[in-house]
């Protein structure tokens, strides 16, 4: 599946956009993603390995907080993670 | 949806006013009677800057009758990148006045409100409540959170934009069905975590792209017409050219709109964001790390001192300005530790002090023993030692 990565968090993953990792739940997904990418886990998880409370994953249009199964959730190929961290900008003085 | 205000009888509009938005009154969308709604409509802007030029620009042309701006800073040359109401001949001015000059410009029928301060906890809901919408153009977690806040406490919409580099968001919190700006994000980050656009950058035209969404968001909302942002957050990707919506919940337990509700009024939100007031902390140490003045430190490499003096920014900020330190970024730093002398007085700067002072708490978590950061940065540098070190 393809995860995409916001811009604040890409320094974090090599500069890219969107990574493709081969996983069959989300939590898997994200669990690869921070195994290649592990200065990736802090921002994302607090040291209890919770997704932290300013950062939502939306699976595919929907956030996963809203999922039946949660991070449990199944995912194929063609699906998409996003990782939608909060952002302030807008007067930027 | 229906029309956000019902004032009867709606305000005529003059001979004058039918030529002007003559263009609107042939929109069966719009017609004679959204142009009078937009007319009795009071929009709050809450920032004048990037997001905040367009969207008063758009609305000032529209026919909005009354556009309050808050607003305290004033216009300086690194804002003219984006923020299109004010030119060269503004710098120096109050943002309010720069404003509100362009606006009168191009439409004297405007009645602009000036709210010359901070939007705060002590005067939002006073200055809110005499609108019917808000857009919210801030560029801080601790003001976003204080005006979702306000407009959920006092039930208005709150059109929301926000931007960092390329990317934007949009959506309309804080209706009455809708989901509120702490659904999606119960809580902010710690300060630090996230970058500002201050030091990430953000390409100029993004805040017109997501403010212009903005104004369009704030006029269906008044005319009553099509399907507004609400549940619905649009994600704007200004590289790739991409625009793609997710969906938005209500969340039952948030403690501000939800269905048991904690907070009832307006809280502390510098507070609530982690910040700590200056006054509140020792001048000479922050979070335990002792702060040198740029005077102090030149005084101490003219009287022959060899400083130790480490610049954590960007390569192209290095290019730009910089003051003989040697240059580690600071997302660097944690891989680089062992070009760093644990032996000798680390002093660090970048170009304000913020981010130096996250990577000086850094190296003393590391258990360097001796750090210092550089209060103010090259920029307090330009102004107090050498006006040649080029400010950005």
């Amino acid at each position: 599946m393809t995860i995409f990565i916001p811009t604040p968090l890409r320094t974090f993953a090599g500069g890219q956009d969107a990574v493709e990792v081969n996983a069959t739940t989300i939590s898997e997904a994200l669990a690869k993603l921070t195994e290649t990418h592990p200065e990736l886990r802090r921002h994302l998880f607090t040291a209890e390995g919770k997704l932290r409370a300013f950062v939502n994953v939306y699976f595919n249009d929907e956030d996963v907080r809203y999922l039946p199964a949660k991070e449990a959730t199944a995912v194929t190929a063609a699906d998409t993670l996003s990782i939608i961290p909060s952002i302030a900008g807008g007067w930027t003085n | 949806m229906a029309p956000l205000t019902e004032p009867i009888p709606l305000p005529e509009l003059t001979t004058d006013e039918l030529s002007r938005y003559s263009r609107h009154l042939i929109l069966p969308e719009v017609g004679m009677e959204g142009q009078q709604r937009l007319k009795a409509a009071r929009v709050l802007c809450v920032g004048t800057g990037g997001l905040g030029s367009p969207l008063a620009l758009y609305l000032a042309a529209a026919g909005i009758g009354t556009l309050g701006l808050v607003d305290f800073d004033v216009v300086d040359a690194s804002n003219l990148q984006r923020q299109i109401i004010h030119a060269t001949k503004d710098i120096g001015r109050k943002k309010l006045d720069s404003a509100e000059e362009k606006l009168k410009a191009l439409n004297p029928a405007l009645n602009v409100i000036k709210h010359d301060t901070m939007l705060s906890s002590a005067n939002a809901l006073e200055i809110l409540k005499d609108y019917d919408i808000v857009a919210d153009g801030t560029d801080n977690f601790p003001t976003r959170y204080l005006v979702n806040d306000a407009c959920v406490l006092q039930g208005k919409p709150n059109v929301y934009g926000s931007i960092f580099r390329f990317e934007g968001q949009a959506s309309v919190f804080a209706t009455e069905d809708g989901p509120c700006y702490r659904c999606l994000y119960p809580e902010p980050p710690p300060p630090g975590l996230v970058p500002s656009c201050a030091e990430g950058g953000v390409l100029g035209i993004l805040p017109g792209l997501v403010g212009v969404i903005q104004a369009t968001e704030v006029i269906k909302l008044i005319l009553g017409k099509g399907a507004p942002l609400i549940g619905r957050l649009l994600l704007v990707d200004a590289l790739n050219m991409r625009f793609r919506e997710l969906k938005l919940r209500k969340n039952p337990e948030c403690p501000v709109c939800g269905l048991n509700p904690t907070v009832t009024e307006l809280i502390d939100y510098q507070n609530f964001c982690g910040i700590v007031p200056e006054a509140a902390q020792d001048a000479n140490t922050k979070n335990g790390i002792p702060q040198i003045s740029v005077k102090e430190l030149k005084r101490r490499m003219d009287a022959g001192e060899e400083v130790y003096l480490i610049d954590v920014r960007e390569p192209y900020e290095y290019q730009i300005a910089q003051i003989g330190g040697k240059l580690i970024p600071q997302n660097d730093v944690p891989r680089r530790l062992a070009e760093i002398d644990r032996n000798r007085e680390v002093i660090v700067h970048c170009r304000s002090g913020a981010r130096s002072q996250k990577i000086a708490e850094f190296l003393m978590q590391s258990g360097y023993p001796r750090v210092t950061n550089v209060a103010g940065g090259i920029l307090a540098w330009s102004d107090e030692i050498d006006p040649t070190v080029q400010k950005y």
